[in-house]
């Protein structure tokens, strides 16, 4: 349980640090932008409380919001991300597999599950951000086509740091 | 309550959404300029839409007082029309000759109500006393005699038209200048169509022949009435009754021209005496 907490919180700070210091740098001009600090709330445990979750999802939007000087944006898009996650699980789990504190990566789940779940969760989240950003119909073309880019951006970048870091654990 | 509570616990993910991402949007609009001033402007817009169209159907219901003030804005608007306004400006032509000292002048005037199809038909026009018109003047218009002036009102008189049953007006024939009296009425009420009575019978009467003021009444002679359409038609004496086709049409009079007989007055005391001697 311990071993849980510490995880999740050593996750979550590197994440976020990675996001604010080296991947608000990147982008592909203004086409695609990579928010992979979302995996911190993707890998969360299946069985976390729903008043936890959405708490984390919130706070964690708003320290990064904090760094991007967007305050509100990112929480919202997080909160969206929380509660798609929580439908998602429902969705594509089995009763006794929510019994499970497991965070729901590769190692547990099959690879196309997670591939699914990334693009989906992650999909939502831009969504939710991009529309907060631009809060205009206008140019919802370029803008969905931003939406796109990012969110394959963001997953190939959650699949690979789940390939590196916990395919090699569990072995 | 407790369903309430049960509904709220079953849908509770969609509440926590609800409330964070209420939260999180309140964050963003109240931090953000760009988010602020466009929610701030399409919300004016709404407020605006909205008052806009409660402002249309308010309308509605001041229509009533509306129309009121705007009908008589349009009477007072009317009152200030040309049309509207009393031409009080008489045009008088009167000769001036040393040799040939003038009997008449003319006074214009409009006519401003007329009827042709009535027993007995009047018109109105414009000129009245202030103008110099008087009881018993002649009428006429460019195409020939209208009739005799009835009643005079200050700004206005009424004419008794020549297609008056009790109008009878001294007419002679262009060629042979018998004289017989025009009138109009018992028998005839085409308004294009008067009988000239009392032309003796040795007159030789011609069809088309023209028909004129005789110059023993109100008007000027040599005025033109009309032509001649047909003869004979006797009364089994020794006149004749001739039907004439009126010069004038009255349908479509418009302007006319009061006959000023400078010696009228003269004239009808001398021949008052006749009547006195009888």
């Amino acid at each position: 349980m311990t071993k849980l907490l510490l995880e999740n919180i050593l996750r979550f700070l590197l994440l976020i640090l990675a996001q604010v210091f080296i991947f608000k740098n990147i982008g592909y001009y203004n086409l695609a932008a990579p928010f992979p600090y979302i995996m911190a709330l993707l890998l969360l445990p299946v069985r976390i409380p729903k008043t936890l979750l959405f708490l984390l999802a919130f706070l964690t939007g708003i320290t990064v919001d904090m760094f991007y000087d967007t305050l509100g944006m990112h929480a919202a898009a997080c909160v969206t991300l929380a509660w798609v996650r929580v439908i998602f699980l429902n969705l594509t789990l089995q009763d006794d597999d929510h019994d499970s504190f497991a965070s729901p990566g590769i190692g547990q789940m099959s690879f196309r599950w997670f591939l699914i779940y990334a693009f989906v969760l992650s999909f939502f989240h831009h969504l939710t951000l991009y529309l907060l950003e631009n809060f205009t119909l206008n140019n919802i073309l370029f803008t969905l086509t931003s939406i796109l880019f990012s969110c394959i951006f963001t997953t190939v970048l959650i699949v690979l740091f789940e390939l590196i870091f916990y395919r090699r654990r569990k072995r | 309550m407790r369903n309430l509570w049960i509904f709220i616990s079953r849908y509770s993910t969609f509440f926590l959404f609800i409330l964070f991402f209420g939260i999180a949007v309140v964050l963003v609009i109240r931090n953000n300029s760009f988010q602020r001033a466009s929610a701030l402007n399409s919300s004016n817009q709404m407020i605006g839409k909205a008052y806009q169209n409660v402002d249309y159907l308010k309308g509605y219901l001041s229509l009533n007082e509306t129309n009121l003030a705007l009908s008589r804005e349009n009477a007072a608007l009317r009152a200030l029309l040309k049309s509207s306004s009393y031409d009080n400006n008489v045009v008088v032509n009167i000769t001036r000759d040393s040799l040939q000292e003038p009997e008449y002048s003319y006074i214009e005037a409009r006519v401003i109500n007329n009827s042709i199809n009535q027993k007995n038909n009047y018109l109105t026009v414009n000129r009245g006393s202030k103008h110099g018109i008087q009881k018993g003047m002649g009428v006429i218009s460019s195409k020939g005699i209208v009739g005799i002036v009835l009643n005079v009102s200050p700004n206005f008189s009424t004419i008794q038209s020549l297609l008056h049953s009790d109008t009878r007006i001294s007419a002679s024939l262009a060629k042979s200048q018998a004289f017989g009296s025009l009138i109009w009425g018992p028998q005839a009420h085409d308004p294009q169509k008067a009988l000239l009575r009392d032309i003796p019978n040795h007159v030789k009467v011609e069809k088309n022949e023209q028909v004129i003021t005789s110059g023993f009444s109100l008007f000027p002679p040599g005025i033109i009435i009309g032509t001649v359409l047909e003869t004979g038609l006797s009364s089994g004496s020794s006149f004749l009754d001739i039907s004439v086709r009126l010069n004038n049409d009255f349908s479509t009079l418009q302007y006319v021209y009061i006959v000023v007989d400078r010696y009228s007055g003269e004239k009808e005391n001398l021949e008052t005496k006749n009547l006195e001697n009888d």
